[in-house]
C-alpha cells in the first residue's frame, strides 16, 4: 500500500449568497482514486480552479471529505486520532512564504515544528541544522526571514517541514510567487530531497517545466483527473492540454514545427539540454 | 510628454551605514500613450520605480514630473496625481472588499468626490473595458475565479479614469489561461482607449509578445531600455542578471555549446524551428 493512498475522494460544499442562504453546492473532487508510493515524485498540474489545490488539503486533514477515502502511510485521515500523526508524515508547504514563517531567525523558525513535537533540545538543533543544509540555507541561520528574498524565505519553509521529519511533503504551488531564479532554487532543493533523502514529493503547480523530472504527472480538471502518466506521455498530448488550460513545453511544440517541415525529431523529449542533445546527433549524423 | 525621471536615486536607510541602493541614477522619459514592459529580478527595483511614478515613494534624490511639473514639490495634489496614474497592485484581489463586484469598482470615484451617478457610470463603462459580463455586477467578488477578481481589481482603477495605467505583476499567480486572457484584455483596452499602459513582470515571455518597449531593470539601474526584439539580443547578459529567456533561445544556446553552428536569436518557436531545419537540410 502507498504512502498516500486515496479512494473515490469527493468534496462538496455549500455555496451561499450573501445572506447565508444556500444557493447551491459545488463538487470541487469528484471522486479521485491515487496510490503513490515511497519515495515518488508525482506532480499534480491544473489550471487555476481544477481542484489540485482543493485535493492536496485532504492529505493533512485542513479539508475532510465529503465521500471516499484518504490514508497516509496507512492511516485514515478521518479518523480525529491520527490527525496529528498524519501531519507529522505528510509536511505541507504553501504558496506564500510570508504566510508559514512565523520565528523572528531562521534556525528558531525551522525549530518551531520540532519543538512543539517534544522533541529534546539537543536534538531539535541537530534537526535545525541539517533541515537548513539539506536546502542550502544553513548560512543564514542566524539571519531575520524578513531579508531573504522570496525563494530563500521558501527554502527555509521546506527547512521548516523537513525538521519534523516527514516521510512526506507536499507542496502546493511553491513557486507561484516568485522570480526564475527563485523558482530554480526551490525546485532543485525538492529534487534533492527526493533522490538524496528519498523523500516522497507531491508537487502542485502550473508550471510545466517544474514537473518534467517528476516520476509520473497527474493532470487535474473539474476535480478529476483528466490525464496522467510519465511526463513523456502527459507532454506529447499538446491538443488536450491547450484544452485543460495548460501550456506545453516548446521543446515539445518546437520538435512538431521540425516534423511539419520535414525533418524527423522525436515528439516525447523533454529538457532543454536533451532536446540539444537530439539535434546535434541529427546535425553530426 | 507625460512622465519624466531627473536623476533619481532611491535609497534604503539613507542616513544610516546599512544604506543600501534600490535604484540608482535612473533618467527616463515616458510618452504618452506608450506600452512600455518593465523587468527585472525580485530586488531589481521595479516596483521601488513604479511606486515613484504616484508619489507613493518620494525619491532620495532627484525629480519625478508627471505633465511637466515636480510630483514631490510643495503643495503638489497627490491624490489627483493618483487618480491620473493608477497603479494596480501585485496581487489586487487581495484589496477586494465590498459586497458585489460593482460596488467594489464605484469605491475609488465615489472617494474622488463623484457623485453615485458619475461614479456608477464608470463603473459600467470600466467593468466593460475589462470584459465582466453583467451576470458578475452582482456577485460577490469573492466567488469568482483568480483571474476574474484580478479583472475586477483592474476595473476598480480603471473607473478613476487613470491617463496611465501601471499594473505590477498582473499575471502573477494566474495559470497559462487565465494569463494569456489578462494580457489580451490589457492589449485591447490599450488599442480601445489609448491610456500610457506600464506592464511590470519578471516573464520575458509574457511581456515581450506585447509591448513596444521594454525597459529591463537590474541592480536598481535600467540595463537595456529598447524594443522587445532588440533586448532580446543580450540573451547572455539578460540570463546573467537572473532573467528567463523563452526555453527555445536556452535550446539554441546549448546546441551552439555542443558544436552546431546555429544563430542563437530565435524567440518564439517558429524561429527555433526555421533556423534548425536550414541547417539540419544542408
Amino acid at each position: 500500500m502507498g504512502i498516500i493512498r486515496t479512494d473515490k475522494l469527493a468534496y462538496e460544499y455549500i455555496r451561499r449568497d450573501e445572506e447565508g442562504n444556500p444557493e447551491g453546492i459545488t463538487r470541487a473532487i469528484d471522486g479521485v482514486s491515487i496510490d503513490i508510493v515511497p519515495g515518488e515524485f508525482v506532480a499534480i498540474l491544473g489550471h487555476n480552479g481544477s481542484g489540485k489545490s482543493t485535493f492536496a488539503k485532504h492529505i493533512n486533514s485542513i479539508l475532510h471529505a465529503t465521500e471516499g477515502t484518504v490514508w497516509v502511510d496507512g492511516k485514515d485521515v478521518a479518523d480525529p486520532d491520527n490527525v496529528w500523526d498524519v501531519r507529522q508524515t505528510a509536511g505541507m508547504v504553501f504558496q506564500n512564504p510570508d504566510n508559514q514563517i512565523i520565528g523572528q531567525i531562521v534556525e528558531e523558525d525551522v525549530g518551531f515544528g520540532p519543538e512543539n513535537m517534544g522533541v529534546p533540545t539537543k536534538e531539535i538543533w541537530e534537526r535545525v541544522e541539517e533541515s537548513l543544509k539539506a536546502v542550502h540555507m544553513y548560512k543564514y541561520k542566524d539571519k531575520s526571514p524578513n531579508k531573504l528574498s522570496g525563494g530563500q524565505k521558501q527554502r527555509v519553509s521546506i527547512a521548516g517541514v523537513l525538521a519534523m521529519h516527514p516521510k512526506c511533503i507536499i507542496l502546493d504551488e511553491p513557486t507561484a510567487m516568485l522570480d526564475p531564479g527563485g523558482r530554480k532554487e526551490v525546485i532543485r532543493a525538492v529534487r534533492a530531497l527526493n533522490q538524496v533523502e528519498n523523500i516522497t514529493v507531491l508537487l502542485i503547480t502550473h508550471y510545466m517545466d517544474e514537473v518534467i523530472y517528476a516520476d509520473r504527472v497527474l493532470v487535474m480538471d473539474k476535480g478529476r483527473i483528466a490525464l496522467q502518466g510519465t511526463p513523456k506521455e502527459v507532454f506529447s498530448q499538446v491538443e488536450r492540454l491547450k484544452e485543460l488550460r495548460l501550456d506545453v513545453p516548446q521543446e515539445i511544440l518546437l520538435a512538431r514545427s521540425l516534423n511539419e517541415m520535414g525533418i524527423s525529431i522525436p515528439e516525447n523529449i523533454l529538457g532543454v539540454k536533451e532536446m540539444a542533445q537530439c539535434i546535434a546527433q541529427e546535425y553530426f549524423g | 510628454m507625460s512622465i519624466i525621471f531627473n536623476h533619481v536615486n532611491y535609497i534604503y536607510d539613507a542616513d544610516t551605514k546599512h544604506s543600501s541602493y534600490a535604484l540608482k541614477d535612473i533618467n527616463l522619459q515616458i510618452n504618452k500613450g506608450e506600452f512600455i514592459g518593465i523587468i527585472g529580478h525580485t530586488g531589481s527595483g521595479k516596483s521601488t520605480l513604479t511606486q515613484l511614478m504616484n508619489a507613493l515613494l518620494k525619491p532620495t534624490d532627484g525629480e519625478v514630473y508627471f505633465e511637466g511639473v515636480d510630483i514631490n514639490s510643495n503643495g503638489y495634489n497627490k491624490k489627483e496625481l493618483r487618480s491620473r496614474v493608477g497603479l494596480v497592485f501585485q496581487y489586487p484581489e487581495h484589496q477586494l472588499f465590498e459586497a458585489d463586484v460593482f460596488s467594489d469598482v464605484c469605491y475609488g470615484p465615489k472617494n474622488l468626490g463623484l457623485s453615485k451617478k458619475e461614479a456608477e457610470l464608470r463603473a459600467f463603462e470600466a467593468l466593460r473595458l475589462v470584459g465582466m459580463d453583467n451576470e458578475y455586477y452582482y456577485q460577490s467578488p469573492f466567488d469568482l475565479s483568480g483571474g476574474q477578481k484580478r479583472r475586477v481589481a483592474i476595473a476598480g482603477v480603471l473607473a478613476m479614469k487613470p491617463e496611465v495605467l501601471i499594473l505590477d505583476e498582473p499575471t502573477a499567480g494566474l495559470d497559462p489561461k487565465g494569463r494569456d486572457e489578462i494580457l489580451d484584455q490589457i492589449t485591447r483596452l490599450k488599442k480601445e482607449t489609448g491610456i500610457t499602459i506600464i506592464l511590470v513582470s519578471h516573464s520575458m515571455e509574457d511581456v515581450a509578445k506585447y509591448v513596444d518597449r521594454l525597459i529591463v531593470m537590474n541592480q536598481g539601474q535600467i540595463m537595456y531600455d529598447d524594443t522587445p526584439r532588440e533586448v532580446f539580443k543580450h540573451a547572455e547578459s539578460l540570463q546573467e542578471s537572473g532573467l528567463a529567456l523563452p526555453r527555445v533561445t536556452y535550446i539554441m544556446h546549448e546546441l551552439k555549446k555542443l558544436g552546431v553552428p546555429v544563430d542563437t536569436k530565435a524567440i518564439t518557436v517558429e524561429e527555433a524551428a526555421m533556423e534548425i531545419a536550414s541547417l539540419l537540410r544542408k
